[in-house]
């Protein structure tokens, strides 16, 4: 891993009314694996300094550039900073890629459970998937609140991927709103596979129960939560 | 210094105990851990100092609650950057423990290990001295199983991984040997006054 680099913003797109993708060019590139995340740090005139962990969307492209998610905190004082303020052309200081736990190297069948901004590290494991033509290693369940809350909406749907809604469903679907299910879980499970959960710290209790209760071995789990670090 | 353009930041005094990159997590205590939460029962519970001690010791949950107790009053500091100020545990010293086993002379480090199969390492020096504690309380209040119930390591001088939750022993080593998040690019010592967040730093 380098140590601090200044990235350029090249571009900045809305995934949702409050979530938002910053890409950037680094100039000491280092290829990461999909579920690492970079550090980002932000520096006062006054030499005060904030920084936040944010996990990696993309996957290595060919280009020296990382795609970072953020979505906006009440309060949040390195996301609001981000969402109200950052724009294309913007330097931000940046470390890494860090982490070499949940990390999924496209090799084995990989079960992924993603609640809300948890599904961000998932999508870098989904897209290496597709990208390496081995999109039948993963499957995906993100669980959102609505589906105005679906992050990568045009890219994510797709014979891997599975929604389930809390709070507000599309008319259409059969399975309403509820809290992730072991009904939901059930056809997905194989066995044998990694399964690798990210959200909030609830999320993440309510779905290793869940997965336990349909067989996954705990030692098989992967967890990532997603702590209100602002 | 690379300023950020149009960054002020919000929390403009700086409590001095914060380490620096630290901010106060206030009222929050975020749970952060890198497996699923287990759930320990107390009547098969034990915790065990091993390696090179003189005295290989368990010890049951009963046997570990009757030794004598002691308090830390002081802060924690999370590698992903909160810290929670004024915090109070409640246990028994590590020094206790370590009085019990006896560690040989040629022990160096120890590596903490957890009823998850969770690791960490530390040089045994950290562990001693009135530094370290094994903590079954919080905040007068039983420690709840995500901040690692039923009792976990407290090495509070230390970034808060090395605190290792639901902790089931140490094994006293005459080396050092990188534990679960030190293998996975983390700092083997972790000071957060030192800032030694990742390897390297």
């Amino acid at each position: 891993m380098a140590g601090w680099q200044t990235a350029t913003v090249v571009s900045v797109r809305a995934e949702t009314a409050s979530a938002r993708t910053f890409r950037l060019r680094l100039p000491e590139f280092e290829p990461h694996l999909p579920g690492q995340h970079y550090v980002l740090r932000l520096t006062a005139p006054d030499g005060y300094r904030a920084s936040r962990s944010y996990s990696v969307a993309s996957v290595p492209d060919g280009s020296p550039e990382i795609e970072l998610t953020v979505e906006r905190l009440p309060g949040g004082e390195v996301s609001e900073f981000l969402h109200d303020v950052v724009v294309p052309g913007d330097e931000l200081e940046v470390r890494g890629p860090i982490g070499g736990w949940f990390v999924w190297r496209v090799d084995r069948p990989a079960l992924l459970v993603g609640g809300g901004s948890g599904v961000v590290p998932l999508m870098a494991m989904l897209r290496a998937a597709r990208s390496a033509g081995k999109a039948d290693l993963v499957r995906l369940v993100v669980s959102v609140r609505t589906p105005e809350d679906l992050y990568y909406r045009d890219e994510i749907t797709g014979p891997q991927t599975t929604v389930v809604h809390t709070r507000v469903a599309p008319p259409d679907e059969a399975r309403g709103v509820d809290r992730l299910t072991t009904a939901d879980l059930a056809p997905l499970v194989r066995g044998g596979e990694d399964v690798f959960v990210c959200g909030s710290p609830g999320f993440c209790d309510t779905a290793t129960d869940r997965l336990t209760e349909v067989g996954v071995p705990e030692r098989a789990i992967r967890v990532e939560r997603f702590g209100p670090s602002g | 210094m690379a300023v950020t353009r149009g960054f002020v930041g919000k929390r403009r005094t700086r409590d001095p105990r914060l380490p620096p990159g630290q901010y106060d997590a206030r009222d929050e205590w975020p749970v952060l851990h890198a497996e699923a939460t287990p759930r320990l029962d107390t009547a098969r519970w034990t915790f065990t100092i091993s390696g090179l001690v003189e005295q290989e010791t368990t010890w049951t949950w009963d046997e570990l609650r009757a030794l004598p107790r002691s308090r830390y009053e002081g802060d924690i500091h999370c590698v992903t950057t909160w810290s929670k100020l004024g915090m109070t545990f409640e246990g028994v010293s590590v020094d206790t423990l370590l009085d019990a086993a006896r560690p040989l002379p040629s022990a160096t480090h120890v590596l903490a290990t957890s009823h998850t199969g969770y690791t960490t390492n530390l040089p045994l020096a950290d562990v001693t001295g009135g530094k370290a504690w094994v903590v079954w309380e919080a905040q007068g209040h039983p420690l709840t199983v995500e901040h690692g119930g039923p009792a976990r390591l407290l090495v509070p001088h230390l970034y808060f991984w090395k605190s290792a939750k639901w902790v089931s022993g140490l094994r006293l080593l005459d080396h050092d040997e990188p534990g679960f998040w030190e293998r996975n690019g983390y700092h083997d010592r972790g000071d957060p006054w030192l800032e030694q967040r990742y390897q390297g730093d």
